[in-house]
């Protein structure tokens, strides 16, 4: 939403002089004496009312309005309420729509003094309101699931920050469009809470691919192409990657970096606690070595002890959505976060406890290739059960992970590293170790149950010889 | 549902002291579905097996001498009979009415070719407010911020298609089964079998495969109801392609349906299914869905029950064809412009319900038998609901009640016609004023209205020459309403300023429909607004969204009180 607030009041022309939101304030309609060419704002009708829904506009661009006449019907948490022009003059642009929500004090509309200045007005309306558009707000609250924390790439997010605000992901090429039930891609099936959402999270549904019966476009399809326009359009640009960063400047989040800030505020509703694990990797080390070869990768081995490891707790593989109850995933996916440019995006490995450890490597390979090629299906990216993040190649030794609200638990794994360790018969000897650290909703997930999962992990990698069955 | 019953039973005599004045009926019956004594399907075969044969020999008979002139024209004008009234239609419409003539003293008899109740209690009203009320439920377990403002917390709401079903079904026996016992235990004979009319005042009634029986009366009440109404090029299969018939069975709940026709019964279905998690589709023919109501209700109820829900809807279209599923195909609807005629898209759905509305059910009564005509299957009849003859005369002793004359399809204004059809056969002159006859539609929150729109009322006025002013009131302003969480709502009347006559209420919030007849009893009362809004209600109730409507309305203070407003008008 910040964006929102900031567009309204960036004073994108010289004739604007940006006032304060507590002007705004107090008895209803209100207008702000700007020159010739007048913003309307969402006036705050309550003392409790934060935003307002446009009921109907009463007018219509081009109206003339007279002072004192009603514009605008507004539906705070209270009543509807008709809103009236303090101002003489014509309504050159609406900037939101009926049914659009907007925060008290953002601007809903211009009113030009004269017919000749409308003109100007829609123009500038058009250069701000694309960011500050009644949706934006429910498309927040739609995004991802998967960008989660912070990314391992910190110099690429911020490479983005000169960047000007995405307004919106457009072009999502995930692969063809093409489905059955489109005739060859003439037209578009897609059920009506797919259109409605796609309309509020502006996702073109001719780059959706559907996943519902008969290829028809379902509203996770529309979710899922949201995220990945998300992911997508931030740095997609070819680049005004400013080599500089201006200090001192303000600057909106892209739509990602929205969903991002969402979705980690989200995640402090979740009660979460952590429960770390030293696990000796000489074994696993030997094994991939060994195995190497065959296009084995340690990825898929971490992953793949994983998923034997959670076959045995599925209390671990479980998700709690609404507070109230859990779910026991019916599969093991396993998600892996994998840094992309100005971002992440976590592929999932599905039925890792199932696919072999050379198939499941192969898996692995492609995901990444589409990932990094942007052409990820939705349902390989938001399947995953359990998340494992990894950032032992950059010599962390040890870091904990934001649960991603709608999972279970997450496990961050350090870089293994040779360490001096006593061994039971005396000796001092070295040994490869790495920490991971399990962060879990304690709604479901208990301590004793990490423990217990971390314990079979840990035998598991120490003992790898069931990983290539 | 006791109502049926109970209401029909208990309809204010009182009403009658005033001869000019119709019966208040308190029945709220929705609108939407409405009765059909029989079926469809089992009078078709009657008419192979018997009004064929019977046709061809009456109208030999009939074609020299005109029925209507006289009974003895027809040779056959029974001295005595063995019935003084015989009603054809055992639903809500002619169940209204046997109750009524035996509290009359006439011996009644009711022939019903299918089952007691008719669409209203086996296939409508009576079934989709079992769907309505899981749906209401459904609702608001499901809105985590409607809880939450209540400071309740429900663990993740889910049904049991079948368990649903079955509560549907059971209410519909239910009813059932006190209408047929209503009538037993009142002496009313309810003869099997299929009725036709072979003559004036005689009727035969039987099932396939047995002798007919022949049966006189003094009077007749034709009383057949309708059946859904299907256009042509759509195949309905009765499951992934079906009507309200099928759909009230609930023997699935699609992931995507589409619904023909947005008026009550499409409109109420949206409300079950979206509850039960389906996507819907309208496809209206005309320019603005819900077509019919206020179009001020109607665009607030767009708002708060189309908008916000997963619905979409194609409007000023015609779906010319529509194509069941099968072979791993969905269900194609073909649409096309409702004024170009040109082709416009094609829908690939799970489902399609056809709520186009409902077709009169007046194939093989054997009208032709006494030169009557229907009119795209409704039988013409006057504002006493006697029928008219093709040369425009009335038929002696032969009467039409409820959807097969087409008055006003409703169950309640069936048996309000039928209640005074029996006033008019037992020598009181009585006229039904469809104008206080109330409507209902139940979706979540309901919606209601009495007598006529805004626009309707406003050409009214400027044909007759009177000023007409509009009140308002919302549920946002009332404690109950608020107490419930229930704020969204508004109740309109539309009035006369100069005498204070009460024109229409629409109201569109919390138990509308359980409010609106305070204005429709006003209106069949004659009672006008400078009246009523020194009748208390109390406090805190829904019903002050009325009182404070009725409060507000500014009636000239030369209107004087207590005077009749106008004669009740008949349609």
């Amino acid at each position: 939403m910040a964006n929102v607030l900031q567009t309204s009041f960036l004073p994108s022309t010289s004739s604007l002089r940006r006032t304060p939101i507590s002007g705004s304030k107090g008895k209803s309609p209100v207008l702000q004496v700007k020159a010739k060419i007048r913003e309307i704002f969402m006036p705050a009708l309550s003392s409790t009312m934060t935003e307002g829904k446009i009921v109907s506009w009463m007018k219509s661009e081009g109206d003339k309005l007279s002072k004192g006449e009603s514009v605008v019907v507004v539906e705070s948490d209270k009543a509807d309420m008709d809103v009236e022009s303090f101002h003489e003059g014509f309504l050159a642009a609406i900037m939101v729509e009926e049914g659009g929500v907007a925060p008290v004090g953002s601007a809903i509309a211009l009113l030009a003094e004269t017919e000749d200045e409308i003109a100007e007005a829609k123009a500038k309306s058009q250069s701000s309101s694309s960011s500050s558009s009644s949706s934006s707000q429910k498309a927040v609250e739609e995004q991802p699931k998967q960008i989660e924390e912070a990314a391992p790439d910190v110099p690429a997010a911020s490479s983005v920050a000169a960047a000007p605000p995405v307004s919106a992901p457009k072009t999502v090429a995930l692969g063809s469009a093409v489905h059955p039930a489109s005739e060859g891609g003439k037209r578009i099936v897609a059920s009506p809470y797919a259109k409605k959402l796609a309309k509020e999270l502006k996702v073109d549904l001719w780059t959706v691919v559907g996943t519902g019966p008969m290829g028809r476009i379902v509203a996770k399809d529309v979710e899922a192409a949201a995220v990945a326009g998300a992911v997508d359009a931030s740095p997609g640009k070819p680049a005004p990657v400013a080599p500089g960063i201006e200090l001192g400047t303000v600057v909106p989040f892209t739509t990602m970096q929205g969903a991002v800030s969402r979705n980690m505020v989200e995640s402090l509703s979740v009660p979460t606690f952590r429960v770390g694990y030293t696990i000796t990797t000489n074994a696993l080390d030997a094994l991939y070595k060994k195995i190497k070869s065959k296009g084995v990768t340690m990825t898929a081995l971490l992953a793949k002890a994983t998923a034997l490891a959670l076959a045995q707790h599925p209390v671990v593989n479980s998700c709690c959505r609404d507070g109230n109850s859990f779910t026991y995933n019916s599969s093991i996916n396993v998600a892996v976060a994998v840094a992309i440019d100005g971002g992440l995006i976590t592929p999932v490995l599905q039925d890792a406890d199932k696919v072999d450890i050379y198939t499941l490597s192969r898996k692995w390979k492609e995901l990444v290739d589409k990932a990094r090629a942007k052409q990820l299906q939705p349902h390989e990216y938001n399947t995953g059960t359990f998340t494992l993040s990894n950032l032992g190649m950059f010599g962390v030794d040890r870091f904990d992970a934001i649960l991603p609200p709608g999972t279970g638990a997450i496990m961050a794994v350090g870089a293994s590293q040779p360490t001096v360790v006593a061994s039971k018969d005396g000796r001092i000897g070295m040994k490869n170790q790495m920490q991971v650290n399990v962060t879990a909703d304690h709604r479901v997930i208990y301590g004793a149950d990490l423990a217990a999962f971390l314990q079979t992990l840990a035998k598991i990698v120490e003992d790898p010889k069931d990983l290539t069955f | 549902m006791h109502s049926i019953c109970s209401q029909a039973t208990a309809v204010p005599r009182s009403n009658f002291a005033f001869d000019s004045h119709a019966p208040a009926l308190p029945i709220s019956k929705p609108i939407n579905l409405r009765f059909c004594g029989l079926r469809k399907e089992a009078f078709g075969f009657s008419g192979l097996t018997h009004s064929c044969s019977s046709r061809v020999r009456f109208t030999s008979r009939g074609h020299s001498k005109r029925i209507s002139a006289s009974a003895e024209n027809n040779g056959t004008p029974p001295k005595s009979f063995d019935y003084d009234l015989i009603i054809i239609g055992a639903g809500v419409g002619g169940h209204g009415a046997a109750l009524h003539a035996v509290e009359k003293g006439l011996k009644t008899a009711i022939i019903e070719g299918d089952v007691v109740g008719g669409t209203c209690v086996n296939r409508g009203c009576v079934p989709s407010k079992a769907l309505l009320a899981v749906s209401g439920k459904m609702r608001e377990l499901q809105s985590e911020h409607h809880m939450k403002a209540l400071g309740l917390q429900v663990s993740a709401a889910g049904y049991d298609r079948q368990g649903v079903a079955d509560h549907a079904n059971n209410l519909a026996s239910k009813i059932r089964s006190n209408l047929t016992n209503s009538m037993k235990a009142l002496g009313v004979d309810i003869l099997t079998g299929f009725g036709t009319v072979v003559g004036p005042q005689k009727v035969k009634y039987g099932k396939v495969g047995f002798p007919d029986n022949i049966v006189t009366a003094k009077d007749i009440i034709i009383a057949t109801g309708s059946v859904p109404f299907v256009p042509k090029g759509i195949e309905v299969d009765g499951k992934t392609v079906i009507t309200s018939d099928h759909a009230l069975k609930l023997e699935s709940v699609p992931d995507w349906i589409a619904i023909v026709g947005s008026g009550y019964i499409g409109l109420e279905f949206s409300d079950v299914y979206t509850a039960l998690g389906s996507e819907v589709t309208f496809i209206e023919a005309l320019d603005q869905l819900m077509p019919g109501f206020d179009p001020e209700i109607g665009k607030l109820a767009q708002r708060v029950l189309i908008n916000p829900r997963k619905i979409d809807y194609h409007t000023g279209v015609f779906a010319t064809k529509i194509t069941p599923a099968k072979d791993g195909k969905p269900v194609t609807i073909e649409l096309i412009d409702a004024k170009t005629k040109e082709p416009k898209d094609t829908l690939e759905v799970d489902a399609a319900l056809i709520a186009t509305g409902r077709a009169p059910f007046t194939n093989g009564l054997g009208l032709e038998n006494i030169n009557v005509e229907t009119q795209r299957g409704f039988v013409p009849v006057d504002e006493r609901m006697q029928v008219i003859d093709a040369n425009g005369n009335l038929v002696p002793h032969l009467y039409c009640i409820g959807d097969a004359n087409g008055k006003m399809m409703l169950a309640h204004a069936a048996s309000a016609q039928g209640i005074s059809v029996v006033e008019q056969v037992t020598g009181r002159d009585h006229v039904l004023n469809h104008l206080s006859i109330p409507a209902a539609c139940f979706t979540h929150p309901e919606i209601s209205m009495v007598g006529l729109t805004e626009p309707q009322a406003r050409e009214k006025a400027e044909k007759e020459g009177f000023e007409v002013s509009v009140a308002k009131t919302s549920f946002k302003a009332n404690t109950k309403a608020l107490a419930e969480n229930e704020g969204e709502g508004l109740a309109k009347l539309i009035y006369r300023p100069d005498n204070g006559e009460i024109l229409g209420v629409h109201i569109f919030g919390l138990h509308a429909a359980d409010l609106i007849h305070e204005a429709s009893n006003a209106i069949a009362l004659g009672t006008r607004i400078q009246d009523i809004k020194f009748a208390v209600h109390a406090h805190p109730t829904l019903s002050e969204v009325l009182d404070e409507l009725f409060k507000s309305a500014k009636v000239k203070a030369t209107a004087s009180s207590h005077v009749p407003v106008s004669e009740p008008v008949a349609v």
